[in-house]
């Protein structure tokens, strides 16, 4: 049973879709006021795990649970407007349906953009944009909120001034949130806990144990050389040539990250230092 | 000549559906299915074919066909082989062809085929304008009840379906919207001028909008300016009204292209 902050939980989620396994035996909660970071490089299926958490997608296997009644404010990825639509972004925002015009400014205010209602959407900056479908996703009073990669199209140091706005969202409102990202060092501060996924979990844990767990280390390739000895300690599994599991039972218990067992690989890993 | 009674039920007519084909026509731009609208228009004459092959109404024979049409592309879209303008062409054809075909075995003299292919706006008579002034109604009622949702299936499908909207009873009944506007324009420009009705002047519209709203006004407002304009073209040179219809939607596309946007003409 969930715990009683839980707001989300799956478990054991395998998705296919036309015949390529995409998500294997994932498991996932985020709880009330937690920031759970997704991570994973790209085509890790990490956008298909969102649609399942948000309901969007039917997995083949796996339980889905959602806390009944709770609202979800969804930030997807790659949102744009084509020219031929004219939109405000007030018009944007009330698309998310009527809400009090006090309460829309109030949330403007809380992402940074008071000024811009009356702007086409087609004419805002990037960041200025990623803010008003946070602020769209806000209006909803979310208890839980899904941010597909919302730094896209935001230079660097917008980047890490949107993950602070995320994280200062988290304390002022005590929501959860899952975050997605292909890059974990940009979202490290915010975050309280992270899941590295390929396919099957790589490893999940404190943001300092996931950036020196090998599986990562072999996934994003950096700081290796400083992590070989962590290498040893943390594996619980290598893989052989063909991608096939040899587990290495001296270490398994030692890692900090919680390692996933995932006995039947659906890829290869192109693991560094091998 | 202008008195003629004729004439005021044509514009009547020709009103009743500009005012319908500019707002549903806007969702047809901004959701690229101006092929799907030209599909329904072909499919049209299988339906007025069957029609008259089964003894039933022709505007029900048309939605009828229209509405099928869309469900086997629905039905042929879940294969993700073929690209939907591919599955569009081969229903839009297939339809066109089985409808001249069926239309051969009935005697000549009782179809009109160029009335249906280029539409026949003058021999619009006082029910036709009564059943399209209803039709219209009930339509931009329905448009009206489903626009913000269907706005924002058009912005974000998956977004709107976390914010909770039904997507595809919305999508459906656009369709069948789509399927009763077709079968209602189809007396003013025929098969094969329909979706021209639908995009000229939701397109015209757009260059003047900063709101969806404002660019489904616009587009209503310009379809019967474009009503007027060729219906009076075709009494003055005698040209085929249908194609005059059209044919001045497209001037008056051009002409408000050369029209400066208001708030990007140089300051003075």
């Amino acid at each position: 049973m969930p715990d009683a902050d839980a707001l989300i939980e799956v478990a054991g989620i395998d998705v296919a879709i036309g015949g390529n396994r995409i998500l294997s035996a994932i498991d996932l909660t985020v709880g009330r006021g937690e920031i759970v970071s997704l991570i994973g490089p790209n085509g890790a299926g990490k956008s298909t795990l969102v649609r399942v958490v948000l309901g969007l997608l039917q997995p083949d296997r796996g339980k889905v649970w959602r806390r009944a009644g709770i609202a979800i404010g969804y930030v997807p990825q790659r949102l744009t407007i084509d020219p031929i639509l004219p939109m405000t972004v007030r018009r944007f925002l009330a698309l998310a349906g009527r809400r009090s015009a006090v309460y829309e400014r109030q949330v403007l205010d809380e992402v940074g953009v008071p000024d811009i209602l009356d702007r086409p959407v087609q004419q805002v900056s990037g960041g200025e944009f990623q803010r008003v479908l946070l602020a769209r996703a806000l209006l909803r009073q979310p208890d839980l909120l899904v941010l597909d990669e919302p730094v896209q199209g935001v230079d660097l140091t917008g980047q890490s001034e949107i993950y602070r706005l995320i994280g200062r969202i988290r304390d002022n409102r005590g929501c959860g949130v899952l975050l997605v990202s292909h890059d974990l060092h940009l979202v490290m501060a915010a975050t309280d806990r992270v899941l590295c996924i390929n396919h099957h979990v790589c490893c999940a844990g404190l943001p300092e144990a996931v950036t020196q767990h090998p599986e990562y280390v072999a996934l994003f390739g950096r700081g290796v050389a400083e992590n070989l000895a962590l290498y040893a300690h943390h594996h619980d599994h290598a893989h052989d040539p063909g991608g096939h599991v040899v587990p290495l039972p001296a270490a398994a218990a030692a890692g900090s990250g919680d390692h996933h067992e995932h006995p039947d690989h659906p890829h290869r890993h192109d693991h560094a230092g091998r | 000549m202008l008195a003629a009674d004729f004439i005021w039920r044509a514009l009547a007519g020709g009103i009743g559906v500009a005012l319908v084909t500019g707002p549903l026509g806007c969702f047809v731009v901004w959701r690229r299915m101006a092929y799907f609208g030209d599909t329904l228009g072909h499919s049209a004459l299988l339906g007025v074919a069957l029609g008259y092959l089964l003894g039933i109404n022709l505007t029900v024979g048309v939605m009828a066909t229209a509405l099928t049409v869309a469900l086997l592309l629905a039905a042929g879209l879940r294969q993700q082989i073929l690209a939907s303008d591919t599955l569009l062409g081969i229903l839009a054809h297939g339809a066109l062809a089985l409808g001249l075909v069926l239309l051969s075995f009935l005697p000549t003299l009782r179809v009109d085929l160029l009335a249906y292919l280029f539409g026949d706006i003058l021999a619009v008579g006082r029910s036709d304008v009564i059943a399209i002034w209803l039709a219209g109604a009930g339509l931009l009622v329905a448009l009206g009840w489903l626009w913000r949702p269907l706005l924002a299936i058009t912005v974000h499908e998956d977004l709107a379906r976390v914010e909770g909207v039904a997507i595809e009873p919305t999508k459906l009944a656009f369709t069948l919207m789509l399927a009763v506007t077709v079968a209602v324009a189809l007396k003013l420009v025929g098969i094969v001028l329909v979706t021209s009705l639908l995009i000229i002047p939701a397109a015209a519209a757009r260059r003047f909008a900063a709101t969806p709203e404002q660019m489904a006004a616009g587009a209503a407002g310009l379809g019967t300016l474009t009503v007027i304009g060729g219906l009076a073209a075709s009494l003055l040179w005698d040209t085929p009204s249908g194609p005059s219809i059209v044919l001045a939607a497209v001037i008056l596309f051009a002409i408000l292209q050369l029209v400066p946007r208001r708030g990007l003409s140089a300051p003075h």
